[in-house]
């Protein structure tokens, strides 16, 4: 027994677990994630049925999504029909800071809640005029742990890196950076003031997910931006 | 944390699959958590009380099954277990193994009264 929680170590339940008792077993075998995995091929139905190209978001707090999405809507707003689910804990601001440049956005906020679901994706896209839109964009928690777990729907997850988090987050966050399509690599401006070590850091992914696309940018320099914009039109152009 | 909604899941599923069966007490449930989930199976078992508080499974046991992750290297087919730190085969080297087991996420079994 644990003396800091009571809890029964593991090894001993399972060393306790018999069938001495008068009760009946029942077969269950289902899925713990059954009903958000229900519900997300139901939003995914949901957007092919209007060509929607849609991205899940994932980071740490701070890698600069929010800055990425302002960016990315302020250059091609008039070029594509956008929308934007903001997943907080807390919070209008992100919210605010895309309703600024004029594309239809929704904020939820998760409460205690560490990730965005399938069933809070459902509903949050109520809120848009799907049929007149070409690609939605999940901002989710910024968290690179639980989100991971969780399928939105999406068509694919995009995971966002500054380089002030250090190299070695593919390593810390395998599941993250393995569940991901896309990596950006960002804040590219930063490189000269910091002894993060690009090549390192593209060699932890490798080992991680030797499949994922990545790109390299900084919102601020613009370098990089013109490769994830190609690349968001080449994904779009596959579900038309 | 996603443990927490994780345990509710497995409270509610544990709940419905006793009633259609008539059961009124849980005593017991059983759940397989894959070593490659994402899922920590002590936060699981810290939510599990405050969980099942007031429900059926007021008092339940949790039984964790651990499976362990297996996985196939994409180049020499050598199969090999795996956790979420083995990027590379043990023989070949070669990344991106490939995921066969592990990634389990499911309520196996309950003990009604």
């Amino acid at each position: 027994m644990c003396i800091d929680c009571g809890c029964a170590e593991r090894t001993e339940q399972a060393h306790h677990h018999g069938h001495d008792h008068d009760g009946k077993t029942i077969q269950v075998g289902e899925d713990l994630l059954a009903k958000n995995d229900r519900l997300a091929a139901v939003n995914r139905q949901r957007f092919a049925g209007h060509g929607l190209l849609t991205l899940n978001l994932v980071s740490s707090p701070g890698s600069g999504k929010t800055t990425l999405l302002e960016t990315t809507l302020r250059t091609l707003r008039a070029e594509l029909r956008f929308a934007v689910l903001e997943g907080d804990q807390q919070t209008a601001n992100d919210a605010d800071r895309i309703a600024a440049t004029g594309v239809p956005v929704h904020q939820i906020n998760t409460g205690a809640g560490c990730h965005l679901d399938a069933h809070m994706v459902g509903h949050g896209v109520d809120h848009f005029d799907l049929a007149n839109l070409d690609v939605l964009l999940i901002e989710n928690v910024g968290n690179l742990v639980c989100p991971a777990s969780f399928d939105l729907g999406e068509d694919c997850k995009v995971a966002v890196l500054s380089i002030t988090e250090g190299e070695d987050k593919p390593l810390k966050y395998p599941q993250m950076f393995r569940a991901a399509e896309l990596v950006i690599i960002n804040k590219l401006d930063l490189l000269p003031h910091l002894d993060f070590d690009l090549e390192t850091c593209r060699d932890y992914l490798r080992q991680v997910n030797p499949q994922a696309r990545v790109i390299e940018l900084s919102c601020k320099s613009g370098e990089g931006m013109e490769t994830w914009y190609n690349w968001l039109r080449e994904q779009l152009a596959k579900k038309k | 944390m996603h443990e927490l909604g994780i345990t509710r899941s497995i409270v509610d599923i544990a709940e419905r699959t006793a009633r259609e069966h008539g059961g009124n007490r849980v005593t017991s449930v059983t759940v397989e958590i894959g070593a490659l989930s994402g899922v920590i199976p002590d936060a699981v078992e810290f939510c599990f009380e405050a969980c099942s508080k007031g429900t059926l499974l007021d008092g339940a046991r949790l039984i964790v099954e651990s499976i362990p992750g297996l996985g196939r290297c994409p180049d020499c087919g050598r199969e090999q277990e795996i956790d979420n730190h083995s990027f590379a085969c043990g023989d070949c080297g070669a990344l991106g193994l490939e995921r066969l087991r592990g990634e389990e996420l499911r309520v196996k079994e309950l003990e009604v009264d």
